[in-house]
């Protein structure tokens, strides 16, 4: 800090040296307070206003116009019926399902694109486009895709012999193939994190244990798989706190059907502010936010520990 | 890897590409161009009487020109709120980064909530109808600006703390106050993360779905992402105009990738190499 004022033209009153710039009245320094103030509003009102009034409105019976207070009532209706209890347990799979696909995969591919590959070029840029292509369209494309009679999937594996399932109907099915379309849409980010991590190894190390006749998989192992924790813990975080707010694409697919078999928490806040039980719709609102800090804070406690002790 | 290996194992990597994720996007195309028949069959094959111009004039065409209102409206809410988060975060990230002070911490916890919190829907709208701006564009570009202003000031701090300090303090001896040398001095410097940051950003806000979908309700204010969504309910029959939809959308993220391919890969991968 002190730096920062050495340069000032000189306040007569006190000698630079302890004219730091927190001390200084507000109007000399440099890097005003007011500042913050337009971001501040905006994220205020429109962000942290409706975060913490959220909390009161989720006991509450409302319609914009009255609200009544009814305890805990809304949170007991999320665990009691089953449609509710679905969307929570599904948003917990999804995400978990979707972010170690993710890893793997994107460990994989971050390997094998970050090593001498011929197209590497162009295989990255393949990998990478699904990022950018608007969720809804993927979403319809893959339904068209997935159709149990028509769907060029199941054609194909008509071709082979094999009766392709019903992707989107199949109850049991629906809400692990919407999160397989997610990871086709996802993995180009995981794979380029992974990248940026593996290529900021230094190359000694490799060819260090290479001349001691390190195989490629201890090679791995010992040295890839380690020294790119930071990418992994990115990617473990980016993809959890995306998977667990997920809403688009699930939508655009299922809407969460069949009958709410691929219900998540977002979707049913979005039905219930649909159906005017905003009071409902906000709880699930504090539920989910409830499951994102209890899940995402200690995990990157966590992984931040893990690097530290590597 | 041996010369060897690595043009085999190239050639089987581009060949899985090709089949997991180049097909896809053929099959959009290929639907583009059919009759609506044709479509509907959903088989990827080559359009029996390709009518690529037609479904573009016809998918224009619906609904009284829908689609050319939407890309409107996405235009205008991608730049205003893209501008906004770039003024805006870039304001508070100097101002983090330069000055430490007891609201410091604070800060830095609500900017990272900002990248953690799932957003508060129906508080949202009430507060916006609080204030007269549910429902219109100028209320979604202030719900666009808040969501993503955390993003962008962390992107934005960590490239400032490398711009060093001196330049302020010769900007300062010169005589120029807090905002001649942020707005010329420093932003100008700011130009690389800049362009990251109004790549990155204007792609997400133009494929939001959600947050148009909960602000901005009404069929005239439909942005692009909302078209998709209600034609899928009308194009049931017409899978060819539904595909042509999400071509013609698909189109500007394909160019910002085309121009800005770098800039995107290191705005979303910053992070990911600490130390």
């Amino acid at each position: 800090m002190a730096s920062t004022t050495t340069g000032l033209p000189p306040t007569p009153a006190s000698p630079p040296q302890t004219s730091r710039a927190p001390r200084r009245s507000r109007k000399g320094t440099p890097y005003p307070g007011w500042f913050y103030l337009p971001a501040a509003v905006v994220y205020l009102s429109i962000f942290i206003v409706p975060t913490i009034v959220s909390f009161y409105f989720s006991l509450t019976r409302w319609n914009f116009s009255s609200s009544e207070f009814i305890g805990l009532e809304n949170f007991f209706q999320f665990f009691r019926e089953p449609a509710l209890v679905k969307g929570f347990t599904n948003t917990i799979i999804y995400a978990v399902v979707t972010s170690g696909l993710k890893v793997v995969l994107g460990m994989g591919l971050g390997v094998l694109l970050a090593s001498q590959i011929t197209g590497r070029a162009y295989l990255r840029s393949v990998v990478f486009f699904p990022v950018l292509v608007s969720t809804v369209g993927v979403g319809i494309t893959f339904t068209a895709l997935m159709n149990p009679s028509r769907g060029l999937i199941n054609q194909v594996l008509e071709l082979v012999g094999i009766a392709g399932p019903g992707w989107l109907t199949d109850p049991q099915l629906a809400l692990l193939s919407v999160a397989l379309v997610d990871v086709w849409k996802g993995v180009g980010l995981a794979t380029v994190i992974y990248i940026a991590g593996i290529v900021s190894i230094p190359p000694e190390y490799t060819e260090a244990a290479a001349v001691d006749g390190a195989s490629p998989w201890q090679q791995f192992r010992s040295i890839t798989l380690p020294l790119s924790w930071p990418a992994t813990s990115t990617v473990v975080t980016l993809s959890l706190i995306g998977g667990l707010r997920s809403f688009d694409l699930i939508w655009a697919m299922t809407r969460g059907g069949p009958g709410f078999t691929s219900d998540v928490i977002a979707s049913v806040i979005y039905k219930q502010y649909q159906a005017g039980f905003y009071g409902l719709s906000t709880a699930g609102n504090v539920l989910l936010f409830i499951v994102v800090t209890a899940i995402v804070i200690p995990l990157t406690r966590w992984l931040a520990k893990k690097e530290v002790a590597m | 890897m041996r010369p060897a290996t690595r043009r085999w194992a190239g050639a089987v990597a581009i060949l899985a590409s090709v089949v997991v994720f180049l097909v896809p996007f053929a099959f959009i195309v290929l639907q583009a161009g059919k009759d609506a028949t044709d479509a509907s069959r959903l088989t990827f094959t080559w359009p029996e009487n390709p009518q690529f111009v037609q479904n573009f004039l016809d998918v224009l065409a619906t609904r009284d020109y829908i689609l050319i209102i939407a890309f409107i409206n996405s235009t205008i809410l991608t730049v205003a709120s893209v501008a906004g988060m770039v003024v805006l975060g870039a304001m508070v990230a100097f101002v983090l980064q330069r000055r430490v002070t007891r609201w410091t911490g604070l800060i830095n916890f609500l900017v990272l909530a900002g990248l953690i919190v799932p957003p508060a829907v129906v508080p949202t709208i009430w507060v916006l109808q609080g204030i007269g701006l549910f429902g219109t564009m100028p209320g979604l570009i202030l719900v666009e600006v808040a969501f993503g202003l955390s993003f962008s000031i962390l992107l934005f701090r960590a490239f400032i703390s490398s711009i060093p300090r001196e330049i302020d303090e010769a900007a300062i001896i010169d005589g120029a106050g807090p905002v001649r040398l942020f707005f010329r001095v420093v932003l100008p410097l700011l130009r690389s993360v800049v362009v990251t940051v109004i790549v990155v950003q204007s792609v997400a806000v133009f494929n939001d779905f959600v947050n148009p979908l909960y602000f901005l309700p009404g069929e005239q204010n439909a942005t692009v992402q909302l078209t998709l969504f209600n034609f899928q309910s009308q194009f049931n029959t017409s899978f060819n105009l539904l595909f042509m939809n999400i071509l013609l959308i698909t189109i500007p993220p394909l160019v910002m990738y085309i121009f800005f391919n770098r800039q995107i890969v290191a705005g979303l991968t910053a992070g990911a190499v600490k130390g």
